[in-house]
């Protein structure tokens, strides 16, 4: 079943994310606060680098996002009903790129028989 | 992949899907239109639908049921709130009960789809709007094996 599948994708995305203790601290960061991804760099012993890295994977995960303010890139962490939110309306976007790719699946069928008869 | 551009806009619980098709509006509608033809695409691969009613004008309904890989039945509905001949049309989407017709106490989804004619093809937008977070799993659940709305609150619990 497609959205099952693209359910596990979530579920993975979300396991991932939050397996690792540094994105945790990250995430709880983010959601106490918005802050700029330096600001939240200057709390960790790594490179800038690789604290955007993490900001990323929690982004793919729905869990926080990330704005670019003048030079700054802000980071909002999202509450559980706006997570919720964006994982529903990934799913039912992963519905309507099925139902495209039929459309465009029946329109070439069509095709191929109309220059069959030509 | 014909997608164009996808919105997600969680505050408004609202997608926005753009899409690329090689055909004229007027060949695109007709998949919107003929009832046979909407089965082909309406459906996930593994729910195909069936419309057991079409009515395809203004005020006019549908009826339809998908059906699962283990013949489960999900059944759901339409209804046509204003239609423009191939250039677009708004409808509500709802979740049907055992008898096929509109479950009362689940407010239907709000869609709109609109054809415009572009580089030889035609671009589809279709906006969809759900009501409230509880809603739109219900609405997403229609077709989906249960295991959709379980998995769903079983993340919300590691959270």
């Amino acid at each position: 079943m497609v959205v099952d599948t693209i359910l596990d994708d979530e579920a993975d995305r979300l396991f991932q994310a939050l397996a690792d203790a540094t994105r945790r601290d990250i995430l709880q960061r983010a959601i106490a606060h918005e802050q700029s991804v330096s600001s939240l760099a200057d709390h960790y012993d790594m490179s800038f680098a690789a604290v955007q890295k993490h900001v990323a994977v929690l982004e793919r995960a729905a869990l926080v996002t990330k704005e670019r303010r003048g030079r700054e890139q802000i980071v909002h962490g999202h509450e559980p009903t706006l997570q919720k939110a964006l994982r529903l309306l990934g799913a039912y976007e992963q519905m309507w790129v099925q139902r495209a790719n039929q459309m465009a699946s029946v329109l070439a069928e069509t095709r191929g028989v109309t220059h069959a008869g030509d | 992949m014909p997608v164009i551009s996808s919105k997600k806009d969680p505050a408004n619980l609202t997608l926005e899907f753009v899409t690329q098709l090689d055909a004229t509006p007027e060949r695109v509608w007709e998949l919107w239109e003929d009832p046979r033809q909407l089965e082909k695409w309406w459906g996930p691969s593994a729910y195909p639908a069936t419309f057991v009613r079409h009515d395809f004008e203004v005020g006019g309904e549908s009826r339809y049921f998908m059906t699962g890989p283990e013949g489960q039945i999900a059944p759901g509905w339409w209804r046509i709130e204003s239609l423009d001949k191939a250039k677009g049309l708004t409808f509500a989407n709802g979740i049907a009960g055992e008898d096929g017709e509109p479950m009362p106490d689940i407010a239907p989804m709000a869609a709109s789809m609109s054809l415009e004619s572009i580089d030889g093809g035609t671009r589809m937008t279709v906006i969809s709007r759900f009501t409230d977070p509880e809603q739109m799993q219900k609405l997403l659940d229609m077709g989906m094996e249960e295991g959709m709305s379980q998995a769903l609150s079983q993340i919300d619990a590691l959270l």
